[in-house]
């Protein structure tokens, strides 16, 4: 469903708005400006990601790791509310970012398919933090340099964190694969398993060509070789194999998820729903 | 080398090498500032001196308290025994004459 939306500044400055665009096959209402569309996009996959992460707190497999990945997920999670922050701003619709994290519902949610899959075994959670750190870093490190101030101070801010997520995830990838039988075996699996959700990452639409009109324009070619370069040199570290000829899966970024979002979503947002406007 | 996570991500096999069954023990000292000195703030256990490394900046730098860390195998470090102490250090306080507070400090020098 479409519901078609002009702002006032749409209107005067002539941008297209995302409805406009009619992004084939997006599920839910669009949000206006195709920048406030991007901005979800990059912020969302940082909240479901972080929230995830953030279901190991008190589980990690030795204290040190449990402390890591708390810190990484409360990252992802401080970068998901600056995103969002910044698309409530522009959307213009008095939305914050908690206002756009706990009220929309799953197909309005505009991140990948990869970052909402379940946690599975301290291989998975690291084999997906890996794969998407590292897209996280080429992406972030463009946008820092990209033609919007707003978002390309988010990017450079990120970017210093993403570098660390990459080296701690990088580095467990190859003691896993490059681990015992048991650790290589599993890690593979999760490889195999996850490759099909990495080729959303680089997928380009109406809306990335739409943000060029605000100073946004990535090379996702580049940025998927760049990407290509630091996946293949680490998983060959960790003797891994990326599985040959698979059909990418895609719909996260128009509303069309896995099943898996929605029960993430009940319990992220079950808090602010029974105390709307609660503070402490 | 790595360790093992069961289905439960409560379940944990190590494959450490250390005695207790956990990964080695390595010391963190934290440095506050440029130029002020390294400090033992604690220590971490580890497969390997990155992961160590790692592991202490998580553990103990998260907050902006450090800006160098070192970490320190637990085994190399050389420590004097609690016997000692009387023959090590108990010459050293009854010797006014080695403390340096007959000097009178210039303003403007920082202390450590």
């Amino acid at each position: 469903m479409m519901v078609q939306q002009t702002t006032p500044e749409a209107a005067v400055s002539g941008v297209t708005t995302a409805a406009e665009l009619n992004v084939a096959g997006t599920r839910g209402p669009s949000f206006g400006e195709p920048i406030v569309e991007y901005l979800l996009r990059l912020g969302d996959d940082r909240l479901i990601l972080g929230h995830r992460l953030s279901e190991w707190c008190g589980h990690g497999p030795i204290l040190e790791e449990d402390i890591a990945l708390a810190n990484i997920a409360l990252d992802l999670v401080g970068a998901s509310s600056m995103l969002l922050g910044l698309a409530g701003e522009l959307e213009g619709k008095d939305r914050d970012a908690d206002a756009l994290a706990f009220f929309r519902e799953g197909v309005q949610y505009r991140n990948a398919l990869i970052v909402e899959l379940p946690r599975g075994d301290f291989g998975f959670t690291i084999m997906r933090q890996f794969l998407f750190d590292a897209y996280s870093v080429v992406t972030l490190d463009a946008l820092a340099s990209c033609g919007h101030a707003g978002l390309a101070a988010i990017a450079a801010k990120s970017l210093k964190e993403d570098k660390y997520h990459l080296r701690h995830s990088s580095e467990w990838v190859v003691r896993l694969g490059d681990g015992t039988e048991e650790s290589h075996n599993r890690v593979q699996a999760s490889l195999n398993e996850l490759w099909r959700y990495t080729g959303e990452l680089f997928e380009r639409d109406t809306i990335d060509e739409a943000v060029a009109a605000v100073g946004i324009t990535l090379d996702r070619d580049a940025l998927h070789a760049k990407w290509e370069s630091i996946v293949n040199d680490v998983l060959q570290r960790a003797t891994l194999t990326i599985p040959e000829k698979t059909v990418m899966a895609s719909g996260g970024r128009r509303g069309r998820h896995t099943e898996h979002l929605g029960h993430l979503l009940s319990v992220m947002q079950s808090v602010a729903r029974a105390h709307p406007g609660a503070t402490w | 080398m790595a360790a093992s996570v069961k289905d439960s991500p409560n379940d944990i096999s190590s494959n450490g090498k250390d005695t207790d069954g956990q990964w080695s023990l390595w010391e963190v000292f934290t440095q506050p500032g440029k130029g002020a000195p390294h400090e033992h703030a604690g220590s971490v256990h580890a497969t390997d001196a990155e992961h160590a490394l790692q592991n202490a900046r998580d553990v103990y730098a998260r907050r902006g308290e450090a800006v160098s860390i070192w970490v320190v195998p637990a085994d190399v470090i050389v420590a004097s025994a609690p016997g000692d102490a009387g023959p090590f250090f108990d010459p050293g306080n009854d010797k006014a004459y080695r403390h340096p507070q007959f000097y009178k400090v210039p303003r403007g020098v920082r202390v450590f």
